[in-house]
């Protein structure tokens, strides 16, 4: 424990080790309370859910504080109803007795609309009770100007989604422009350039339902260009899930990936440094072999052809990295150490040669595999999000290599949807740099030699 | 990487050696003992790619059951076999996937079979890619991975000589300008190197193509290539100055550290100070005391910072669309295009080899101890 607090101590010296141990504290008390909030299935669950889970979510929308940018007001999504279920005011319901076989159920959504730019898409969402008459229910929207335009008359059996968008009818009315556009296009402002007219607008869901008992529930969603604190992608997820879930994988992964191998490739120096001769020869013609192999290429294969899960990969990546490079430093320092007198003590009273090494070779040396170690962890980081740009990610797993991925293959950068780039790849950066400047000053903590410099 | 920065001893020449040896034989003699070393460290290294792509045997059922899909396809379209019993159509479908796996060598046991891909791999001879072809049109593996060479190479040797020349000229001055302030910012920079050059890839592409416009999303050249050579030459250089600049920001300051750490280790050695105090001037002192222990641990240095960068090539020539080994192996690799990917791989182990023998030689020619023929592996 001393030695623990001596070290911080020391570390405490470096502005930027303490920069770096506030990110990384931050980064596993967010990781804990991620895996916490949304559990590890749940998590698959939903990135894995497809449409139907992220329904009213806008596609590729930017997050909300774009808006807090200045001369950026962008349309939020609105989701109003069914009515009812939500005790919004701004839904209102009422039936009318038309005749003895004749309901009309009445759903109308009134919204204030204070956006500079048109919404990404408008949607309703009709359900029915019935035994066997279908409703049949007709939608007229209201402008804020008095305008009235007829939407469409459908016939509701079971549930049926109203895309404004891909109503024929309307679109031929609307002068074949965009339903979104021209609902709520300002008819003063230039028919190229179309602004939105502010105000309240309306849309009445007039159901005529032919039974005693039956009804039509309705929902609207008009779809914003902006959603939640990260965004969504094309898929309408919400990117904030693969952002906090990234964060816990890429911890575990990177430290994983750090441990095993700095501690694989120490154990292994020492063994060879102790051994000597025939043992050690060995060693250093398989770091050599390891050295030529093309390390991400064959990561790449194992994917292709075996397993992408991330675990495998880890394991693949300890499995190559044992006989690093890294060998041929720790050996020569434990040549060094290995003639301390201490050794020629434990050998005289009888200490077998695992012992010596295990307890008393390597304990010594392990100052000195802390910094590589630290240093190594945001490399693996990138390791995992490579391998997911290339198409190589985990398939369950959302982690922050696949949103770069996700982003990179649907032209993200081209299209200007740059906070899909910039957010995962932001959140990677500070991550690396975080480990990465602990690790540079643990190094000239424990590299006297260094420190002057 | 830490260790990138640290000694690579090599140690395959040994030290017991008749100490009448010319400098000459000494120097062919410890490049060509490394170059059979070499040779068989890829020779190995190449063995396992097989086996890994091989699947132990599974691509093998993989194509067998293709042959067979095949053979039965075509006689079953075949009008001349019409007439033919279902028991002599299947006789005869029997004796072509026999023949076909005869041709191709499936009839073989599997550790023969490996030895003779071992030997296709390390020649290249990996025979015709089922679903690629190179721009010229050719389908042999060969052409199609030899095409896209040029273009790695040309992107990775400018990177390579901006990241060496850069690097030392700017970590002799820091050294000489120790604790000023543009020496603390680039040190503070060196956290950096975390990231692979693809990553920083995205920010360039995005500030400099997408926000700005300055430079090219991507591509070699323009669409449609320029006629005039000088144009062509210039076009390709446009096209090259973001992947380049961000090869070079991934390594550039992890490499200065590195540097201007052995700088100031050795500008603090005795005869330093000796050489100083017989008077010669700062400039002499730098390239024959300091530049010239140091060079071989640099260049080493320099060497295994471009082994990582071969790999973050893939992406990085993904990224940029660049026509090169990289974007080969991605694109391989996204159509299971096998023998494409074994023959990357296997150009990988060459050119890592290759850098490493590089090393080596470089290695005999600046290290004193293996032209005088001491013990290269002078620390222990």
């Amino acid at each position: 424990m001393t030695a623990i607090r001596r070290t911080l101590a020391a570390l405490s010296q470096y502005p930027s080790a303490v920069a770096g141990l506030a990110i990384i504290t931050a980064m596993v008390l967010f990781s804990i309370y991620t895996v916490i909030a949304i559990p590890y299935s749940e998590a698959i669950n939903l990135w894995r859910g497809g449409e139907g889970v992220w329904l009213e979510n806008p596609r590729t929308a930017a997050p909300k504080w774009f808006n807090l940018f200045p001369g950026v007001n962008l349309p939020e999504t609105i989701t109003l109803g069914p009515a009812g279920e939500s005790d919004d005011a701004a839904v209102h319901k009422e039936r009318q007795v038309v005749s003895e076989e004749m309901t009309d159920v009445i759903t109308t959504f009134s919204f204030e609309y204070t956006a500079d730019d048109f919404p990404q898409e408008i949607s309703l969402f009709l359900t029915s009770e019935h035994e066997q008459k279908r409703p049949l229910v007709s939608l007229t929207w209201l402008t804020p100007d008095g305008r009235e335009i007829r939407i469409a008359d459908v016939t509701v059996e079971g549930p049926v989604t109203v895309r404004f968008s891909q109503e024929e009818k309307l679109q031929r009315r609307l002068d074949g422009q965009r339903a979104e556009i021209a609902l709520f296009a300002d008819p003063a402002s230039d028919e190229d350039d179309p602004r939105p007219l502010k105000g309240a607008y309306q849309l009445v869901a007039a159901g005529l339902v032919f039974e005693d008992d039956a009804d039509v529930d309705a929902r609207l969603v008009v779809y914003g260009q902006v959603y939640g604190l990260a965004g969504t992608d094309h898929l309408r997820r919400d990117l904030m899930l693969a952002l906090m879930w990234g964060m816990p994988v890429a911890l575990a992964f990177g430290l994983l990936a750090a441990v095993g191998t700095s501690v694989s490739t120490f154990i292994v120096a020492a063994i060879g440094a102790w051994f000597g001769g025939f043992v050690d020869a060995a060693i250093q013609r398989i770091t050599e072999v390891n050295l030529i192999l093309p390390v991400l290429p064959i990561l790449i294969m194992i994917g292709l052809f075996y397993s992408r899960s991330i675990w495998v990969m880890l394991a693949a990546l300890i499995t190559l990295s044992v006989f690093s490079s890294g060998i041929k430093t720790s050996r020569a320092v434990f040549l060094q150490i290995k003639e301390s007198p201490y050794f020629e003590a434990a050998r005289a009273y009888g200490a077998g040669n695992f012992r010596i090494i295990f307890l008393y070779l390597i304990p010594r040396l392990i100052p000195t595999l802390v910094p590589g170690f630290v240093v190594a962890i945001p490399s693996f980081v990138f390791v995992e999000a490579t391998l997911a740009v290339l198409n190589l990610g985990d398939p369950l797993l959302p982690t922050w290599g696949k949103v770069l991925s996700d982003a990179r293959v649907n032209d993200a950068l081209y299209q200007g949807n740059y906070y899909w780039v910039l957010e995962p790849a932001a959140l990677l950066l500070i991550s690396g740099l975080g480990f990465a400047m602990v690790g540079f000053a643990l190094d000239r903590v424990f590299n006297p030699r260094l420190r002057d410099l | 990487m830490t260790d990138a920065a640290l000694p690579l001893q090599p140690d395959a020449a040994s030290a017991e050696r008749p100490e009448t040896q010319s400098t000459l034989a000494r120097v062919v003699q410890y490049t060509g003992l490394r170059l059979v070393a070499l040779f068989f460290t890829i020779l190995i290294g190449v063995y396992l790619t097989i086996l890994l792509a091989n699947m132990g045997g599974y691509v093998d059922q993989i194509r067998k059951n293709y042959i067979r899909e095949q053979v039965a396809l075509s006689v079953g379209f075949n009008d001349e076999f019409k007439n033919m019993t279902s028991e002599e159509r299947r006789e005869h479908i029997e004796k072509l996937v026999a023949l076909q796996e005869k041709r191709m060598g499936l009839d073989q046991p599997f550790l023969l079979r490996s030895f003779r891909f071992l030997l296709g791999a390390m020649t290249l001879d990996l025979g015709w890619a089922d679903n690629m072809s190179s721009d010229s049109g050719s389908r042999m593996v060969r052409n199609i991975i030899l095409e896209r060479l040029p273009a790695t190479l040309l992107l990775f040797a400018s990177s390579f000589f901006m990241l060496f020349f850069v690097g030392i000229f700017v970590a002799l001055y820091l050294s000489r300008n120790y604790g000023s302030r543009l020496d603390r910012v680039i040190i503070g920079l060196a956290p950096t190197s975390a990231a692979p050059s693809w990553f920083y890839g995205l920010f360039f592409i995005l500030l400099f193509a997408a926000l700005l416009g300055w430079f090219p999303f991507g591509g070699l050249v323009v669409a449609p290539p320029p006629e005039s050579i000088v144009n062509y030459a210039l076009s390709v250089l446009n096209h090259m100055v973001l992947p380049v600049t961000a090869i070079f920001f991934s390594a550039i300051f992890l490499g200065i550290y590195g540097q201007r750490t052995f700088f100031l280790i050795f500008s603090n050695e005795d005869y330093v100070d000796m050489a100083r105090a017989k008077g010669l001037s700062d400039r002499v002192v730098e390239r024959r005391y300091i530049l010239r222990p140091t060079m071989p641990t640099i260049v080493t240095g320099l060497a295994l910072s471009i082994i990582g960068l071969w790999f973050g090539s893939i992406v990085l020539e993904t990224i940029f669309n660049w026509p090169g080994l990289g974007r080969l192996f991605y694109l391989a690799s996204n159509i299971f295009e096998t023998s494409v990917i074994v023959g990357s791989t296997v150009i990988y182990a060459y050119l890592l080899g290759i850098t490493v023998f590089f090393l080596d030689i470089v290695y005999a020619l600046l290290d004193p101890r293996v032209k005088v023929g001491g013990s290269p592996g002078g620390h222990v």
